[in-house]
């Protein structure tokens, strides 16, 4: 029961008669795209780029013995004082941007995964109870959900950050409180559709337990289109927390995400330093882009509407 | 009229929820004395501001003044300028809503063209690229592009100023930046920035728009008419694409106006966003509250707008809401 049963899939399409398993079609009509396959294989570099961090990276760049102000604001290429090149140049502290950049990314990726999964979680288990228990329980969660969604997502992390001040856990909550009103109403929706059809009637006269309905066979039904929801939201949590942090009320200065880094640079690319501040976006655009591909090209082929 | 009193007691009742939520959040999660006092404040000071704002009295009566407060318009003096909050915000709000009209501008001059391309060849070169390229314009950080530009075309070209709103001219007792050349030249860059993301909203939903109208009968009809392609295209199937692109720019205004706090930020552009990010930082809660419930204000009746709009355009929502 932990599989996801496909059967919205087989049942869209009944007339065909294949002995590919949905699965199998997923990854074919996936890999059919180049584009969507590029940024696949790009996110799982970065990702691995940020979790091996510690054992990539050049330097540890908050470790202040190993830096020397003497190898300071030095552009991309050049060598340090024992020899060895800074690909991607310094900053002010002779800090290497590119250690600075794979750290960067942990912190980046880390924020965006956590708190899409919390998120879908809190969504997940709020929409089910919403569409199976209906009634007022219902009406008081899902306009809950419009009042929020009602309000740019930037608008209300400002208004949480402005409460709780700065912090990698408190970006954290403010982008979890904003994502789990999506998962929140696309679960329910779908939840509503599922649970009129025959399989969960079957699993009714079967005399199966509420809980077994719901989690057993509802919920796995709803997850298809939440997977589309979530890859394209991590995305939009990564590119928040940045601008977040951009703007001074996200993680704090000891704990530098990109956005900070872009930040930090700010100053220095009015002076033609450009390095400080382009690399750590650049490094921001390939993540952010490469999930959006994916996240892209994954509800064209989810979406039972444009399948023939 | 009844929908229309209907809409208004909804628009009302969100804007009592948001001041509950904005109450709750100042008054009883932060500590208000942190919050509402200058953190520059002595002992004295802290004991005359207490008792003045009624800090030691129960929640329930502090929730009715500030009710009072704000339905008189009154939401605090600011720390940081000793002016009325919201005196402040309206001050800086012509800046902010010339940035997002310009922005909004933009997004529909460079976004509907592109979009009916796409629309019309979906598998074509220009389609596939146009696409593409609204995805890179969803995925690229506002404030990055901003600085890009600005070190562009400000700092390496010399092109265009870099901060600021230039020189204005006065128009019905307000300034503004597009009457003058100066002015113009500095809102550019900002605006650009501004429109990026909503110039692939709208590509996104002209595209969407065109292939499904493309499909209708009437056009198969006007083509077999012998109307001409380009009469086809700009007078049949725009009038009926237009319909969701509008409404959907009508409710997305605010959120121009929202995350012009980035634009604003990045181009030192003197707008309410910029005043609230400083806010922020500096810890003046009033100017904070104030911002938050003007900006609920703008957003239901936005909302409210759009929806009479549509039912007068839609009998069947009016009928829907009665019944």
């Amino acid at each position: 029961m932990t599989t996801i049963p496909a059967t919205p899939m087989i049942a869209a399409a009944p007339a065909e008669v294949s002995v590919e398993t949905p699965a199998a079609r997923l990854v074919r009509k996936f890999v059919a795209n180049r584009l969507a396959l590029g940024g696949l294989i790009v996110f799982v570099l970065v990702a691995l780029a940020a979790i091996l961090a510690p054992l990539i990276a050049p330097q540890n760049p908050y470790d202040l013995a190993v830096l020397d102000i003497m190898d300071g604001s030095l552009p991309p290429g050049e060598l340090s004082g024992d020899g060895k090149p800074f690909l991607l140049g310094t900053d002010e502290q002779g800090r290497d941007m590119l250690s600075a950049i794979l750290y960067g990314l942990r912190i980046s990726i880390g924020v965006g995964v956590g708190s899409t999964v919390i998120a879908l979680t809190i969504g997940l288990a709020l929409g089910l109870f919403a569409a199976y228990s209906g009634g007022w329980r219902d009406a008081l969660v899902m306009r809950l959900v419009d009042l929020q969604l009602g309000f740019p997502p930037i608008l209300i992390a400002l208004i949480l950050l402005a409460i709780l001040g700065r912090g990698v856990d408190k970006v954290m909550i403010a982008l979890v409180a904003l994502q789990w009103a999506y998962y929140a109403r696309t679960v329910r929706g779908n939840a509503l559709v599922e649970r009129r059809k025959e399989y969960i009637e079957a699993a009714r006269c079967l005399g199966l337990p509420y809980s077994r309905i719901v989690f057993g066979h509802l919920m796995p039904n709803c997850l298809p289109p939440l997977i589309v929801v979530a890859t394209m939201q991590v995305a939009h949590a990564i590119a928040l927390e940045a601008t977040l942090s951009f703007l001074g009320v996200g993680v704090p200065v000891t704990e530098p995400s990109l956005g900070m880094l872009i930040a930090n640079g700010f100053d220095f690319m009015m002076s033609g330093r450009y390095w400080v501040s382009f690399f750590p976006g650049v490094t921001l655009l390939i993540t952010v882009v490469s999930i959006n591909l994916v996240g892209d090209h994954l509800r064209d082929i989810l979406n039972p509407r444009l399948q023939k | 009229m009844g929908y229309v009193i209907n809409r208004l007691f909804q628009g009302l009742m969100v804007i009592a929820v948001m001041a509950v939520l904005v109450f709750i959040g100042v008054y009883a999660i932060g500590n208000p004395v942190d919050m509402l006092i200058s953190p520059e404040a002595d002992q004295a000071e802290i004991t005359a501001t207490i008792a003045r704002m009624g800090l030691d009295k129960p929640l329930w009566e502090q929730f009715l003044a500030f009710l009072n407060g704000a339905l008189h318009g009154d939401l605090g003096t600011s720390f940081i300028y000793n002016e009325p909050a919201v005196r402040l915000i309206l001050d800086r709000f012509p800046a902010t809503l010339e940035l997002a009209l310009a922005a909004v501008l933009m997004a529909v001059v460079v976004g509907i063209p592109l979009g009916v391309i796409a629309g019309l060849k979906p598998n074509g070169i220009a389609g596939r690229s146009i696409m593409t390229i609204s995805i890179l314009g969803f995925s690229l950080p506002t404030f990055w592009v901003g600085m890009m530009l600005m070190m562009i075309f400000a700092v390496n070209l010399g092109w265009l100023p870099s901060t600021g709103r230039g020189q204005t001219g006065s128009l019905f007792g307000i300034e503004w930046s597009f009457l003058t050349g100066d002015g113009l030249a500095h809102l550019l860059l900002p605006a650009v920035n501004l429109a990026l993301f909503k110039t692939s909203l709208v590509i996104r939903l002209a595209r969407a728009g065109t292939r499904e109208v493309i499909s209708q009968d009437y056009i198969k009809f006007a083509r077999a008419k012998g109307l001409s392609e380009p009469r086809v295209i700009l007078v049949h199937l725009m009038k009926n694409m237009m319909i969701p692109v509008v409404t959907v720019l009508g409710l997305e205004f605010g959120s121009v106006v929202a995350f012009a706090v980035v634009t604003e930020t990045v181009f030192a552009w003197p707008g309410i966003g910029k005043l609230l990010i400083s806010s922020i930082v500096h810890l003046d809660r009033p100017v904070i509250v104030a911002y938050l419930m003007l900006t609920v204000m703008l957003f239901v009746t936005i909302n409210f707008i759009v929806d009479l709009i549509y039912a007068a355009l839609d009998p069947r929502v009016r009928r829907k809401e009665s019944a």
